[in-house]
């Protein structure tokens, strides 16, 4: 038995590593607010007159929309492809199989600026001129991996006889696709899918080498620091962008939790 | 015959030879493995037939043939005279109870009930109805609200049962439906399935029931195949299958298998038909070798002098298990009645 000492005492380090966690966020959040242009504590006024700065300027709206586009899309190839060879893997048996499984794994375990690099000098050597396409191909590389292991979970942790069951009371493919396969996989999908654009939204390493000219936000945010300017803005954008990441995040959270659809007990036995 | 009762019964548009279920010269092989090699049989309306047998001996392969999951290299299948053999799953006539139950985990216990209604465009307030009645015959009423994994083991068997039965098919069929039940629950549904099995058949429905467990297929079933190796070894009653068991491997999977090889000639003895005698009494001489005390009965394994060992099983009517215990080693003489012995084939020859 634990007793109210070691409780106590447990309750005190899980709030230490939340606010280690959330004080620097907060921080940021509330230099948003931030009168002076100068990052000094304590904060002297405070000022919403940088979020009307940072929605009026042109280079911040375009690298925002570049960046809602590029996730987008690298969401919507991750989804068609990752899905497509979850389903693969999970039910069907053939050669290379283990190998396929391995190498879509695998450029999320490869440093970014591997990726990044080897793309880029891909693109060059065959002069293709870097653009949102280019990006889009970049992210792709890593959330395809992100909804294949999603789905994947899923089918694994889902019985395969749901789908004879269906057939078996008289469904046929599409009804079966439709009252059956569809329901079960789409919370994954969805989930997947949140996660894949979040992690989109906010790469850098992989950007830097296939953007080209333009700035996606991360970008652009780098740029504003490295130069030191605009630095206010900058934590009126990251204001905005914390706020729109913890909603998606928290929905993929309840999602991906038990909705009834996984198999809870292990009393299933195959022969 | 209760057949006429009811309107919807299929028994009527057949002759009464016909069979429910017809397998011919049924083969299906996975590259080397011949998992079901040359299956023939015929199942009759409202008959409880079970197919027996160890795993891989292609019991469970059968039953998904005549399910259509899988379709045969070779042979034919047919339900009520009409051919089967290359019909979807969705068009047969055909429910099945799943091992693992496979039921919706996204839908309620009623509508996964409702699932093989739904599907064919059957009303909703018909639907209803039907459903209520469905849960109300595997004595689930009142838990459609639920969802599965709300449910223990043996609800979900029930509403697993209960999906199917609700389509009133032709033949249902069971894939193990039991396995994973615990031994108590297992002997409460069966005799729950024999209820509502025995309520189909009024109607018709054929129950085809797989099973490696030989003291349920032998109280259930009206017939039974005994499988292995992808053959059917034997057909025949509970009592038959039993009492007369065709081949070794027959006589070893249904029951104790003892067998002795006399002048060239190979039988078997079922435990409970011989007698246990002293030392001068009649019969074959032998010692005791190992004494197996089982609460309502005791186990005896003899090693005869003349060759062979032979499994005896006798009632503790008034054996203590002290004194049966103490029979190890004592040197006795084994009676039966030559009507009791049976002469039985080689192994696998059909």
């Amino acid at each position: 038995m634990e007793s109210r000492r070691t409780r106590w005492a447990l309750g005190a380090w899980v709030a230490l590593v939340i606010l280690f966690l959330w004080i620097p966020l907060a921080l940021i959040m509330v230099y948003a607010f931030n009168k002076s242009n100068v990052q000094s504590w304590p904060i002297t006024g405070f000022t919403t007159h940088w979020f009307g700065v940072a929605w009026r300027s042109g280079e911040v709206r375009d690298a925002i929309w570049l960046s809602v586009r590029a996730g987008l899309l690298a969401t919507g190839v991750a989804l068609v492809l990752g899905s497509a060879a979850a389903f693969a893997i999970a039910r069907f048996r053939f050669f290379g199989r283990e190998s396929v499984s391995f190498l879509l794994v695998l450029p999320i375990a490869l440093p970014g600026i591997i990726t990044g690099m080897a793309l880029n000098s891909f693109f060059t050597f065959n002069h293709i001129n870097l653009s949102l396409w280019t990006i889009v191909i970049g992210h792709a590389t890593f959330c395809v991996v992100i909804v294949y292991n999603n789905v994947l979970a899923r089918l694994r942790r889902t019985q395969a006889s749901l789908i004879e069951a269906s057939m078996d009371l008289g469904a046929d493919g599409w009804q079966t696709f439709r009252f059956v396969t569809w329901p079960v996989l789409s919370t994954a999908l969805v989930a997947g899918g949140l996660l894949a654009f979040a992690l989109s939204f906010d790469e850098v390493v992989v950007t830097y080498f296939t953007a080209g000219a333009q700035n996606t936000l991360p970008l652009l945010i780098l740029g504003y620091i490295r130069l030191g300017q605009q630095l206010p803005v900058v934590n009126a954008v990251a204001f905005v962008i914390i706020l729109f990441t913890v909603i998606p995040v928290a929905l993929a959270q309840r999602l991906m939790r038990d909705t009834g659809v996984l198999r809870r007990t292990a009393a299933v036995t195959t022969v | 015959m209760a057949l006429q009762l009811q309107g919807e019964t299929r028994a009527l548009n057949s002759t009464a030879t016909q069979p429910a279920v017809r397998l011919s010269g049924v083969r299906r092989h996975y590259g080397d493995v011949r998992a079901v090699d040359g299956v023939d049989l015929e199942i009759a309306p409202g008959e409880f037939f079970t197919m027996l047998g160890p795993s891989g001996s292609g019991k469970t392969t059968t039953l998904r043939l005549i399910a259509g999951f899988e379709q045969p290299d070779e042979g034919r299948i047919e339900l009520d005279g009409k051919d089967l053999t290359r019909v979807p799953p969705y068009l047969r006539d055909v429910n099945t109870v799943f091992q693992d139950y496979a039921l919706f985990p996204h839908m309620t216990v009623a509508e996964n009930v409702e699932y093989g209604l739904r599907v064919k465009g059957v009303p909703r307030r018909v639907r209803r109805s039907k459903v209520e009645e469905a849960l109300k015959m595997v004595r689930l009423p009142g838990l459609g609200s639920r969802r599965p994994v709300q449910l223990s083991g043996g609800q979900r068997q029930r509403v697993a049962l209960a999906r199917a039965l609700v389509n009133s098919p032709a033949v249902l069929l069971l894939d193990e439906p039991l396995g994973a039940l615990d031994l108590k629950l297992r002997q409460e549904m069966q005799i729950e399935l024999k209820r509502i099995q025995r309520e189909m058949s009024d109607v018709g429905m054929t129950f085809i029931y797989v099973t490696h467990d030989q003291e349920e297929a032998l109280t259930m079933s009206d017939r039974l195949a005994v499988f292995n190796d992808g053959r059917i070894e034997q057909v025949g009653t509970p009592a038959e299958v039993y009492e007369h068991p065709a081949t070794e491997f027959v006589a070893g999977f249904v029951g104790v298998s003892n067998v002795l090889e006399r002048d060239g000639r190979r039988f078997t003895v079922r435990p409970e038909k011989i007698r246990v005698n002293d030392e001068n009494g009649p019969g074959e001489r032998g010692r005791i070798r190992d004494v197996v005390y089982v609460g309502m009965v005791t186990r005896y394994i003899v090693e005869l002098d003349s060759g062979g060992e032979l499994v005896v099983v006798r009632q503790n009517l008034e054996t203590s298990s002290q004194e049966a215990l103490e029979a190890r080693g004592k040197r006795v003489r084994l009676e039966w009645r030559p009507e009791h012995t049976y002469e039985i084939k080689e192994g696998n020859e059909s």
